[in-house]
């Protein structure tokens, strides 16, 4: 870098008197002359050494570097950082269970608060380093003599700058001259701690093309675009393939999904003739019977399907208090207005009076806000659901006659479970016995 | 390539082996002193570049762009191109990666835990190594960035910042672990390479003729000017990062480790992991050091420097940790047996005397068998018979990887999902490609950096030199002639002693 200010020599004004260096060729005797110049009480001056002299902090009077405390803050950020950052993510934010663990998990984020504890404390080391230091400096009036260049080779400098107070031309120079140095000159500074001009040009380019991110951005927030927007990596987000209901151009119809081919059926689609299992329907009539024999088993089934299928929002009893319902009655209950609509109370009298045909069909195509379960459960365990709905009907409604007298007896000595319904999180243990239903 | 050295010839370097505490054999040879040793390293960066050097580099070029178009090919096409498929879903991917991390660790160990213990004779290798380090982890990160075919992927989910999938990383999983294991310890590695480089890319600027390296090490060195305020800063902020730097070497193997070992798949589910990795990484990282410092120290005639007592404290460190892996090794097999799982007795007979015995007999003689000639000063201190058992043992250190990753996987608990898994040319040449990475760096390196820490290096010469002029009972060192046209001083060291 010499070269480069040594041509501008030439260009620059009267160069300023930067200091007095002396040079010498062993690292004791600048530790000798380091003593003197520290004793003669100069402030601003400086050594120069190859590699770091042992004992030369001594001779200076350098004081202990600040470093190491602004390193432990900065590696007690960097944990704080850690725990904030695992806290906040997986146990705030996106709440996420793993194998049951809870969601601060302190043995398991250990590793993450080591590592950045030790990133952020590296980082302040070196960047401190720096700043400290005064680096990156690329100009000092040091560099321009030839002789200093051996400062990272193999001599050793005392440089005493003019702006010291106790500098003076004489004295100095003196003092320097009897620590025996193998050369003491004095060294000028013909840039005048000024940045060149050559920087400003490039400089002012940079800082105007560094403008164009940030107005690019500002332009694209704050206009509209019908282009879609650029996909940098694509991703399998647009794939050679049709998606349902879009047009396309190779069949003669211009759709994309195809029509049945005539003559099949598709899996799982097959059914024989029998109307009244099916549909609901007798002869185009909603069906008040059941399409087979009602039995215990049924029944049985007919209970265990509704528990899987029916109790999460109506409730095991069907009285409509399902977990679903339920919650949603909390969620709604201070806002005025809302389109929940909330399931219906199976043992109304406007579900009971229907027709087990009609009842089918709601299980069958849905109702309302309810979609249809003919997917999810067979035609046989609709039915089956169906059978299990009367009895709970008849058991909610019942009255003292309609259980046997034995029954009753017992009932009667359990007073309190009935009263008070099945518990919150317990399936009600009493079957209807084998309500026979029409 | 190699020039003639400056002060002695070769041939007549004193042996500095000996082990007598009372007569201390000396770390650099020759009779360097500062100016010396200044000419010596900078020579290396300064001469005109060697033909040899530009073969080299070509060749390690075009394996570099062989490596480039099977990356492009793999995106283009996606991982069905390599070999791996259920069960074996990770295979030399993976394997690579924790190859190359291993290697890494001998640089940062070198630089910081020798650092703290004081072991003198890590200047003149430490530069060395933690380049390599670098570069190793630079070739470790490229298979994680790239196994799962969509290199955005890795960085995009691994991330923890706010995205439009409105989810964050799952911090209890050791593969975010190891993300954030790896990446510090490259950026803490990087910083204590570039800030132990400062003072020595001032040297080069300093002395650069020629405008390109006068800008380039003008910008490299920060305007360093060696001042006594700065080097005490400088010194106290390098204690600190070799401190921070000995915890990292010890946890990015063992948090690799924690990708095997969490798992439960038998011959993975072992607690002996994270010792046995870190031991297994810095075995191959010393043993990627001796491969490459050996020829380096031929080619540039830094034999005064990197002396025969320096490859030797490398070689019993490999001897040390090649033994403890091949305690690792034993005492994995004895829990097998004597936890009495089934599974896992079944996973390390299979890994023995299953489908792929070649591998893991490769393993144990390359790992464990090879390095026991290092009890033999004579082999320890032969040139060729170092440079052979490190190769060795490179090779068996990527056999140990690829043994408890593929073994593992191929045999599932169900049998009818067992596999065997075969490498594709694509697999194959990624592999080769990352060397060529690597070597390309390294090179790089070598023509335009200090390979030698000079600060460091004449900190040693200077420290137990003899100072008032009564011996301290030191070894008696060769190559006294002296250099007549340098103006040395009375008192300027001519031998340094550990």
């Amino acid at each position: 870098m010499h070269d480069a200010v040594m041509t501008n020599h030439t260009a620059a004004k009267a160069p300023t008197l930067y200091g007095v260096v002396a040079e010498y060729d062993t690292e004791q005797k600048l530790l000798e002359a380091s003593r003197q110049v520290r004793d003669a009480g100069y402030t601003r001056w400086d050594t120069h050494t190859p590699y770091p002299v042992h004992g030369l902090d001594e001779a200076m009077g350098n004081p202990q570097p600040v470093l190491p405390f602004v390193v432990f803050g900065a590696g007690l950020t960097g944990t704080l950082v850690a725990l904030g950052l695992q806290t906040f993510t997986n146990a705030i934010d996106y709440q996420f269970v793993v194998s049951g663990k809870p969601l601060v998990s302190l043995p398991a984020n250990i590793p993450i608060v080591f590592e950045l504890t030790v990133l952020f404390s590296a980082l302040t080391a070196f960047g401190g380093m720096l700043a400290f230091n005064g680096l990156p400096m690329l100009y000092h009036p040091l560099f321009n003599l030839p002789r200093f260049a051996r400062a990272t080779a193999d001599r050793f400098f005392i440089a005493i700058e003019a702006a010291d107070p106790k500098y003076d031309v004489k004295n100095t120079r003196k003092l320097l001259s009897a620590t025996n140095p193998s050369a003491l000159e004095d060294c000028y500074d013909p840039q005048d701690g000024k940045i060149p001009f050559a920087f400003y040009v490039p400089g002012v380019i940079a800082a105007c093309f560094a403008l164009i991110p940030p107005a690019i951005v500002y332009k694209m927030r704050n206009t509209r675009s019908p282009d879609p927007k650029i996909h940098l990596v694509l991703d399998m987000d647009f794939q050679n393939k049709y998606k349902a209901q879009s047009s396309s151009a190779f069949f003669a119809d211009g759709k994309t999904s195809r029509p049945q081919v005539g003559g099949t059926v598709a899996r799982g689609q097959l059914h024989d003739a029998n109307e009244h299992l099916h549909t609901g329907k007798i002869d185009g009539k909603w069906a008040t019977t059941f399409p087979f024999e009602v039995t215990e088993e049924r029944m049985k089934r007919g209970q265990e399907r509704f528990g899987i299928y029916c109790a999460a929002c109506h409730g095991y009893s069907g009285k409509g208090d399902g977990m679903v319902a339920r919650r949603a009655d909390q969620l709604m209950a201070d806002k005025k207005e809302s389109d929940w609509v909330a399931p219906t109370n199976l043992n109304n009298e406007s579900v009971a009076k229907q027709t087990h045909g009609e009842l089918y069909n709601t299980a069958t195509h849905g109702i309302r806000n309810m979609a249809g379960y003919a997917s999810q459960i067979s035609d046989e365990d609709r039915w089956n659901i169906i059978l299990y709905v009367r009895a709970l009907q008849r058991s909610n409604n019942a009255r003292e006659k309609d259980v046997p007298p034995e029954e009753l007896a017992k009932l009667t000595a359990q007073e309190f479970t009935i009263t008070n319904g099945p518990g919150l999180h317990q399936r009600p243990e009493a079957t209807p016995a084998a309500a026979p239903a029409k | 390539m190699s020039t003639a050295t400056a002060t002695t010839s070769p041939e007549s370097l004193p042996d500095n082996t000996n082990d007598d505490p009372n007569r201390r054999p000396a770390l650099v040879l020759g009779g360097l002193d500062a100016t010396a040793v200044t000419e010596e390293v900078c020579r290396v960066n300064e001469y005109k570049t060697p033909m040899g050097w530009y073969i080299g580099f070509g060749i390690s070029v075009s394996i570099l762009g062989m490596l480039g178009l099977m990356i492009a090919y793999l995106f283009y096409n996606g991982v069905g191109v390599w070999g791996l498929n259920s069960p074996v879903g990770w295979a030399w991917d993976i394997t690579n990666f924790v190859f190359w991390v291993g290697i890494g660790h001998a640089g940062t160990l070198i630089s910081a835990i020798l650092f703290l213990f004081r072991q003198n004779w890590r200047t003149s290798i430490n530069r060395f190594a933690e380049a390599m380090t670098i570069f190793a982890v630079i070739c470790a990160a490229l298979f994680p960035g790239i196994h799962v075919g969509r290199w955005w992927l890795a960085p995009l989910w691994m991330a923890p910042y706010p995205n439009q999938m409105a989810i964050w990383p799952q911090f209890r999983s050791p593969l975010l672990w190891d993300v954030f294991a790896v990446s510090t310890y490259a950026t803490v590695s990087l910083l204590f390479w570039y800030m132990g480089m400062i003072p020595d890319l001032a040297t080069l600027r300093d002395r650069a003729k020629a405008r390109w390296q006068q800008v380039l090490y003008g910008a490299l060195s920060l305007g360093w000017r060696g001042s006594g305020r700065q080097w005490s800063v400088y010194e106290k902020a390098y204690l600190l990062l070799a401190g921070l730097a000995t915890p990292l070497v010890v946890s990015v193997h063992s948090v690799v480790s924690f990708d095997f070992a969490t798992s439960v798949v038998p011959g993975w589910h072992t607690t002996i992991f994270p010792p046995y990795f870190v031991a297994g990484a810095i075995f191959s990282g010393f043993a990627m050091v001796v491969s490459l410092m050996v020829p380096a120290r031929e080619w540039f005639g830094l034999k005064h420097l990197i002396t025969m007592r320096h490859l030797e404290n490398m070689n019993k460190v490999i001897l040390a940790t090649g033994c403890m892996v091949g305690y690792a090794y034993s005492i994995e097999f004895f829990i097998a047996w004597y936890g009495g799982n089934p599974y896992e007795r079944f996973a390390f007979i299979n890994r023995a005397f299953g489908p792929y015995w070649w591998a893991y007999w490769t393993m144990v003689s390359c790992n464990v068998l090879t390095p026991q000639l290092f009890w033999f000063k004579k082999i320890r201190t032969s040139i060729p018979a170092m440079f052979i058992i490190s190769i060795f043992v490179n090779i068996g250190m990527w056999f140990e990887r690829f043994v408890i990753i593929v073994t593992s996987l191929s045999r599932d608990f169900v049998p009818s999902s067992w596999g065997y898994f075969s490498p594709t040319f694509v697999d194959i040449c990624i592999f080769i490609g990352s060397f060529g990475l690597f070597m390309t760096l390294f090179l790089l390196f070598c023509r335009f950096l200090p390979i030698i820490a000079m600060s460091e290096v004449k900190n040693v010469l200077h420290h137990d030199a003899p100072r008032g002029g009564k011996g301290h009972g030191h070894d008696e060192h060769g190559g006294h002639e002296k250099k007549d046209d340098q103006s040395q001083s009375p008192n300027t060291v001519s031998t340094a002693h550990a």
